[in-house]
């Protein structure tokens, strides 16, 4: 069936996506990284989409502009990580520690 | 009719006046102006009690007898009693004797037709009440209870009352506690009253303990020197003694007389046989306690001539003539409870009659060695407070309440010369010191003293001479009484004879004795009080000397009294009814004994006579310094100074026996015994609670507190390792647990 094959690509994108998230120290890649994963879901939702209804697409298209909201959010931290520490580096940012 | 029915008034007014002045009395009038309200109360209050003593009269003089012994209850409120209640529904039945031993030995139904032949009139008290409060069934009302009885004392107590006031803005000028002063003497005023007017039982015990409080605080007025707050609370602690017996007497005559508080009914069937005799002789024992310690009886009458420490203003009124005299007026208002209780009548010898005729004896004895003249006249009190229990005991109810009458006018006024003397002599009471040669000096308290000893000493034709006669005729030792008491009569002329004597004494030393002795502290020679002393000495002089024409006997060495002067205290006081013992059970009143008048007066002018051979002539040489001579002599004049050592057995036996021996053995037995098993238990707590400590405290319960923290402490630790805050160990954990739950999943849906 030609939608195992979407599925397929869905999952190896979302495997990618989150061994960049767990593995990659830059945040802006880390950044990439979700934006992978979010696309790895859109990609589900086109597939399941095509056998059923128009909504999964649908769906797909309102993933898309929060993810850019997203996006611009974890830019604006990153950004602002920069400023105050000169790095963005994720490893540093312990502060949260019990 | 309004004045016997409105009675309250009388108490109320001075209770305003205490209120008044204790809570205004500085800010109103200035520290020493509080005795214009007293006075000007007190004033209206014996008007009053005047105004009711002349509807009272008017009340009691019918033209044509009233003889039914029903109408006795006519103005009876049936609220307030039980007899009265039924008495108007059932009619004569109510109050019908009932045959007991008591009456029918007498044959009451017999003789009742006598009395009403006789044409007796009954008495009409007049009872209103109000409701106090009710406790289930019983109902306790307050109330007012007019009769001859009542009447007569509210005239005493006002006009005493009054002038004691008066008297008193002069002697208490420039107290420290003037205003303090007048409120407790309104208040006091206003409670004897009230006590007087008492329509029941109940209502009597708060008026009796609310004077009591009232000497307690008027005795310790100068409190500051310790003798004075001493005999204050002699006087409250050997009162409670004789409360306890009015407390028990009132309850057990609540009980038997079928759960009645009220006078009139506890006497109507006291009287009428509804009452056992058990019931009555216990509960008139009890009740002869209180007599002993309010009325200054033997034993307990030791308080009285301590209480001389108050201000002699309140001596006279509290101490003299109205407050002691509570228990021969409580006596009177339940007499047919003692004259049944007793059985009075046709006996020689009982428990009343015992008791006042010791002290009427011993107390005048007692006098003859006293330097203090306000300890001599408090003597003479307790003497003449005995010579009254013995009228009542010996069945002269009238005579008691005659003797009451004249006693409260020459008495007061002995004491209010006394306290005259000490006032211009340098507040001394000290007679044989510090007075003598004053009769020059202060002639209106010389003469009035001088009357008012007559009147004590039975001189006729002073006061003293009728009452104390009826008293000795009454005693039936000498002729038609209700019993043949001869003891009494004997011990009660030997005591008359002594108070001619002592009161002789106390003149000579106070206004003869050569020159006056004392020091008056810089105020020149002693003179004579202004008139609002001297006024008050008249006043009390002339009734104590024309008081006793009150109750004239019908026949006297054969000259017949006019009618309406005869007996008109007994008309008018003495109760006549199913209320009082009448002449069914013995009940009689003792003529004139022309005689017996004569022997009384011979023993007086004896006494008198004996003394003034002593002390003025020089005379009865051998009689000089015979306590020096004689051991016998000797060891009764040390007993008599001793106070027969009863303040010796109070104190030193009695209190010291409970101090030092019976104290140390029940300190022992608290510490042994009682401690021993309070230790025992104690103890065995605390081993118990060292087990409990070790095992369950700590083992169990801290142990499951201990292991919860433990557990908590350790998890705690163990996954605070996860809290690395780095962000991708937490995206890990997060991942890895979604990967599980995803397994998870398609397992379960599998």
């Amino acid at each position: 069936m030609l939608i195992n094959q979407f599925l397929l690509l869905a999952a190896i994108l979302f495997c990618i996506g989150v061994y960049g998230v767990l593995v990659r120290r830059n945040g802006v890649l880390v950044l990439m990284s979700i934006e992978l994963i979010l696309n790895a879901v859109n990609i589900n939702l086109v597939a399941f989409g095509t056998q059923h209804d128009i909504s999964g697409q649908v769906f797909a298209l309102f993933v898309i502009a929060v993810a850019a909201a997203e996006v611009g959010v974890g830019l604006a931290m990153v950004l602002l990580l920069y400023r105050t520490r000169r790095s963005i580096n994720i490893d540093e940012l312990d502060e949260l520690k019990g | 009719m309004w004045f016997l029915t409105h009675p309250w008034l009388i108490p109320a007014l001075p209770t305003l006046g205490f209120v008044v002045i204790l809570l205004l009395g500085k800010r109103l009038l200035g520290p020493a102006r509080a005795h214009w309200i007293a006075i000007s109360l007190v004033a209206v209050a014996f008007v009053l009690a005047l105004g009711t003593a002349g509807a009272w009269i008017s009340h009691s003089d019918h033209d044509t007898p009233v003889t039914s012994e029903v109408a006795g209850y006519a103005h009876v409120d049936p609220k307030c009693s039980q007899v009265a209640a039924s008495v108007a529904a059932e009619g004569e039945e109510a109050i019908a004797p009932v045959a007991t031993a008591h009456t029918s030995e007498a044959g009451h139904g017999e003789a009742e037709g006598e009395a009403a032949e006789g044409g007796e009139s009954m008495s009409q008290p007049v009872v209103r009440c109000a409701s106090w409060w009710s406790n289930g069934d019983s109902q306790f009302n307050i109330g007012t209870m007019l009769d001859g009885q009542s009447v007569l004392m509210l005239v005493v107590v006002t006009l005493v009352s009054l002038l004691v006031h008066i008297y008193s803005s002069e002697y208490v000028k420039g107290d420290r506690r003037y205003t303090h002063f007048y409120a407790f003497l309104q208040l006091f005023t206003a409670s004897m009253l009230f006590f007087v007017l008492a329509e029941n039982t109940l209502q009597m015990i708060v008026g009796w303990e609310l004077v009591g409080l009232c000497s307690f605080a008027l005795i310790g007025h100068w409190w500051e020197e310790k003798p004075n707050s001493d005999a204050a609370l002699k006087a409250f602690i050997t009162n409670r003694v004789g409360d306890v017996g009015l407390l028990v007497g009132t309850i057990i005559l609540f009980f038997s007389a079928g759960g009645t508080w009220n006078v009139i009914d506890i006497n109507t069937r006291a009287n009428t046989g509804r009452i056992s005799h058990t019931a009555l002789l216990v509960a008139s024992c009890c009740l002869i306690a209180a007599v002993m310690s309010k009325s200054g009886q033997f034993v307990l009458h030791t308080w009285l001539p301590d209480a001389m420490a108050g201000p002699t203003p309140v001596s006279a009124l509290i101490h003299a003539a109205t407050m002691v005299v509570a228990g021969i007026y409580m006596v009177a208002r339940l007499y047919p409870v003692f004259f049944h209780g007793l059985s009075i009548g046709g006996s020689s010898i009982n428990l009343l009659a015992v008791v006042g005729a010791v002290t009427g004896l011993f107390g005048s004895l007692l006098a003859f060695v006293q330097k203090d003249i306000k300890k001599v006249l408090a003597y003479s009190t307790v003497s003449q407070l005995g010579f009254m229990v013995t009228a009542l005991g010996v069945g002269a109810w009238t005579a008691a309440l005659f003797h009451l009458f004249t006693h409260a006018f020459f008495k007061a006024c002995l004491f209010l010369g006394a306290g005259s003397l000490s006032h211009a002599a340098g507040h001394s009471f000290n007679m044989v010191d510090d007075m003598g040669g004053l009769r020059k000096k202060m002639p209106t308290t010389f003469w009035t003293y001088v009357i008012a000893t007559g009147a004590l000493a039975g001189i006729f034709p002073l006061a003293g001479f009728w009452s104390k006669d009826e008293i000795l005729a009454g005693t039936g030792g000498a002729n038609d009484g209700v019993g043949t008491y001869y003891f009494a009569l004997i011990m009660l002329l030997l005591a008359a004879f002594c108070t001619a004597a002592y009161m002789t004494r106390t003149i000579w030393y106070v206004f003869y004795n050569g020159e006056f002795k004392g020091d008056t502290h810089g105020h020149g020679d002693p003179h004579e009080n202004g008139p609002r002393i001297a006024v008050p000495l008249v006043i009390l002089a002339t009734l104590g000397a024309v008081a006793g024409f009150a109750n004239l006997p019908k026949k006297m060495l054969g000259i017949e009294m006019p009618e309406s002067l005869a007996l008109r205290f007994e008309h008018l006081v003495e109760p006549v009814g199913a209320f009082f013992p009448g002449h069914g059970v013995g009940f009689t009143h003792a003529e004139f004994n022309n005689l017996l008048a004569i022997g009384s007066l011979l023993v007086a002018l004896a006494g008198v006579g004996i003394v003034y051979a002593f002390y003025w002539k020089g005379a009865l040489r051998p009689l000089h310094g015979l306590a020096e001579r004689n051991g016998m002599a000797r060891l009764g004049k040390r007993i008599l100074e001793n106070k027969y050592y009863l303040d010796w057995l109070y104190t030193d036996v009695i209190v010291g026996f409970i101090k030092k021996p019976l104290a140390a053995a029940t300190y022992w037995f608290n510490q042994n015994v009682i401690d021993g098993v309070v230790n025992g238990v104690g103890k065995t707590a605390v081993a118990s609670a060292h087990i409990v400590y070790d095992q369950i405290d700590q083992g169990v319960v801290d142990g499951v507190v201990n292991g919860t923290a433990t557990f908590a402490t350790e998890t705690g630790g163990g996954l605070s390792k996860t809290q690395s805050g780095r962000l991708q160990q937490y995206a890990v954990l997060f991942f890895a647990a979604a990967a599980v739950m995803a397994g998870v999943l398609v397992l379960a849906v599998k």
